[in-house]
């Protein structure tokens, strides 16, 4: 997956050389480890600053958004989703884009690896397979399978749906994954311990939307927790408060999410975010067969009606 | 996530259908209120 970045750049240079787009939209190294963030190359000169590795979890399709100028996009298999999605909602003209597909093997969970050294991470270089971590001058080998974003080790889309140019060969998706052992447990559970179970769970909340922001799907203009006329929310750390926000975002992406991580990944607490999105996804699937951002000729279940549509919710 | 079975209601009526929404309606106001006051999602009383 390292290997990418070369073909990545060439591609790039291709594409801003020839005029073909205004500006590469991909990944430059964070100034904290683990953490790549996004960036706009507008010169081919400055090409050399694109890096590719397992820490380029977010998701690129956020920064589409409205974007008149011609667009070359770095695209995971989430991103790439995410791209569909935003075609077929009108957030992008697909004529607009050249997307360069990175077929991909997972991202790292930063806050699991940090975890693992109390004394600090020094330096952290991985290749194919594997991680090295240099914590105070010791280094631990970390398989990379073990230490992958959950999102990621449960991925059945882990190469670009949507895509002009490849970055590298097409990756063997993963089969028989059980995806959604996390719904079916609170799913079992009564509606009190279910009310309980995600009190826990938003209970570290300080509600600075940060997987609002991350989320690809959430561009509206005003959001509804900004909103003041009226206030649907209350902006205080309130618990009910804090779960009306959680609930209605949750809602907000049903049919939408490609459980691309991005909030988890940019929770600064750490609460799982996905486990709203999860069941909405699993629902999705489940009623309709449908997962979101596989193909730009399909509507999305919520917008259209088929007569074979689940009913029994109505009275 | 939480929210008792029962407290929430979907249905399809036309504008036509007087009778099916007066149904509905006593039948949804029948059950909320055996359910007793949604406490769940009151906010608690300020301390000041």
């Amino acid at each position: 997956m390292l290997g990418y970045i070369d073909k990545i750049r060439e591609i790039s240079k291709r594409l801003l050389d020839e005029g073909r787009v205004d500006m590469i939209i991909g990944f430059r190294k964070g100034t904290i480890l683990m953490m790549n963030e996004p960036c706009f190359v507008k010169n081919s000169g400055e090409l050399s600053t694109l890096v590719w590795d397992s820490n380029c979890g977010i998701n690129l399709a956020n920064y589409l958004t409205d974007r008149k100028e011609k667009i070359g996009i770095v695209a995971k298999g989430c991103d790439s989703r995410n791209i569909v999605t935003h075609i077929i909602e009108n957030k992008i003209k697909r004529e607009k884009l050249v997307i360069i597909g990175v077929p991909c093997k997972g991202m790292l969970d930063k806050r699991k690896v940090a975890g693992m050294f109390e004394n600090g991470i020094d330096d952290i270089r991985e290749d194919d397979n594997v991680v090295r971590v240099k914590s105070r001058g010791v280094e631990t080998s970390l398989n990379k399978s073990d230490v992958l974003q959950e999102n990621c080790a449960l991925c059945i889309h882990r190469n670009p749906v949507i895509y002009d140019e490849l970055a590298g060969p097409l990756v063997e998706e993963k089969k028989d994954v059980d995806r959604y052992a996390d719904v079916r447990r609170i799913e079992a559970m009564t509606a009190q311990e279910k009310w309980e179970y995600f009190k826990d769970l938003i209970s570290p909340c300080i509600r600075c939307y940060a997987c609002r922001n991350a989320c690809p799907l959430c561009y509206c203009p005003t959001c509804f927790v900004d909103e003041s006329r009226p206030q649907w929310c209350g902006k205080s750390q309130d618990e009910i408060d804090t779960r009306t926000f959680h609930f209605l975002r949750a809602y907000h992406c049903a049919g939408r999410c490609t459980d691309c991580g991005a909030c988890e990944r940019a929770c600064p607490v750490g609460i799982k975010v996905r486990q709203f999105t999860s069941k909405l996804n699993k629902d999705c699937l489940d009623m309709f067969g449908w997962e979101a951002g596989v193909s730009p000729d399909e509507r999305p279940p919520l917008d259209t009606f088929k007569p074979g549509d689940p009913g029994d919710f109505i009275k | 996530m939480g929210v008792e079975p029962g407290r929430l209601s979907f249905s399809w009526i036309s504008s036509a259908e007087s009778t099916k929404f007066v149904n509905v309606v006593k039948d949804v106001t029948a059950t909320v209120k055996a359910l007793g006051p949604n406490n769940n999602f009151k906010k608690a009383a300020k301390v000041a």
